[in-house]
């Protein structure tokens, strides 16, 4: 799923100090299951902004929704009929969404109520990690389904760095060694002549190197 | 003012605790917008402590009115004294 943090309040009470009369957009997708931007994170963001800007003498209406996708138009276009009767729009989802909402409603102002984090996995309650860096061009048969680009913080092809000590990576003590990870599963699947295959340079063009992706499935139009 | 069970028993086994870390979240936001962390607070007791109850209730209290009207309050007073009233004063 698509991670993210609740910006600082005072960082969002900063932004809306202009307006007195807003939208707060959630979503129920990834943001939901992350608990940083669905329903129930809307409702007390908005009890939050209320609360503040009363204190300091200066309300705010907020109009409360939460859609069913942010980065689907059909779901946008539910907004549409009231969007325009307010300042601005403050959206809790991903920046996906966040864009999307501002693409569609091109003259109010559009509002991050949170900081989009990564792709990554619930370890646990209340704890997620990065697992993909969407690089376009998946290793994962050849590395024991544990991604080089991602778990290695220097995303090497080709084994650890000098930097991996007892397993454990250099930038981080909490962090382990993706290498060490890789060669560890490798052994387990007795497929340790995947390490020493000879991989060719990773072409980094299907990546963020090559500008916005873009997919197209002419099956699907 | 939030009651839980005495740490270590709770009958869902780790609620109290992570009542304790939701308490602690809105003690943060009330802190952060200055409306005043000191107007939530937590408390573990048994069913059966009920002197105990009492003694905390009243050490709420306490300290609610040590903390004052709440901003809120206060905000909403001056905003109704702002209000006209129709009356013609000469």
């Amino acid at each position: 799923m698509i991670t993210g943090t609740p910006k600082p309040i005072e960082e969002i009470l900063q932004m809306l100090e202009p307006y007195d009369n807003i939208v707060l957009a959630g979503c129920f997708g990834c943001v939901t299951v992350c608990r940083v931007g669905g329903e129930k994170e809307v409702e007390v963001l908005a009890s939050t902004l209320r609360l503040a800007r009363e204190a300091s003498g200066k309300k705010i209406t907020i109009k409360e929704v939460c859609l069913e996708r942010q980065c689907d138009p059909e779901y946008i276009e539910t907004m549409r009929p009231y969007v325009e009767d307010y300042q601005a729009v403050l959206s809790i989802a991903c920046g996906a969404g966040i864009q999307f909402l501002a693409e569609k409603f091109t003259t109010t102002p559009l509002l991050p109520g949170i900081n989009t984090g990564f792709l990554g996995v619930t370890e646990r309650q209340g704890e997620w990690a990065e697992r993909c860096q969407g690089c376009g061009d998946c290793v994962l048969h050849l590395t024991g389904g544990i991604c080089p680009v991602t778990r290695c913080a220097k995303s090497l092809f080709h084994g650890p760095c000098g930097g991996s000590a007892k397993g454990i990576c250099e930038v981080d003590k909490s962090v382990p060694c993706g290498w060490q990870l890789i060669i560890d599963r490798l052994k387990a699947l007795n497929q340790m002549d995947n390490y020493c295959k000879l991989k060719p340079y990773k072409g980094w063009n299907s990546s963020r190197d090559g500008g916005p992706r873009r997919i197209v499935r002419e099956d699907m139009i | 003012m939030i009651m839980g069970c005495l740490e270590g028993n709770c009958h869902f086994v780790n609620g109290n605790f992570r009542a304790r870390a939701r308490v602690q979240r809105v003690h943060n936001i009330l802190e952060k917008i200055n409306i005043g962390a000191g107007r939530i607070r937590m408390f573990n007791l048994s069913a059966g402590e009920g002197a105990k109850f009492a003694a905390y209730a009243n050490e709420f209290v306490d300290q609610i009115q040590e903390l004052g009207p709440s901003p809120i309050n206060v905000a909403r007073k001056k905003e109704a004294k702002n209000v006209p009233t129709g009356e013609i004063t000469a």
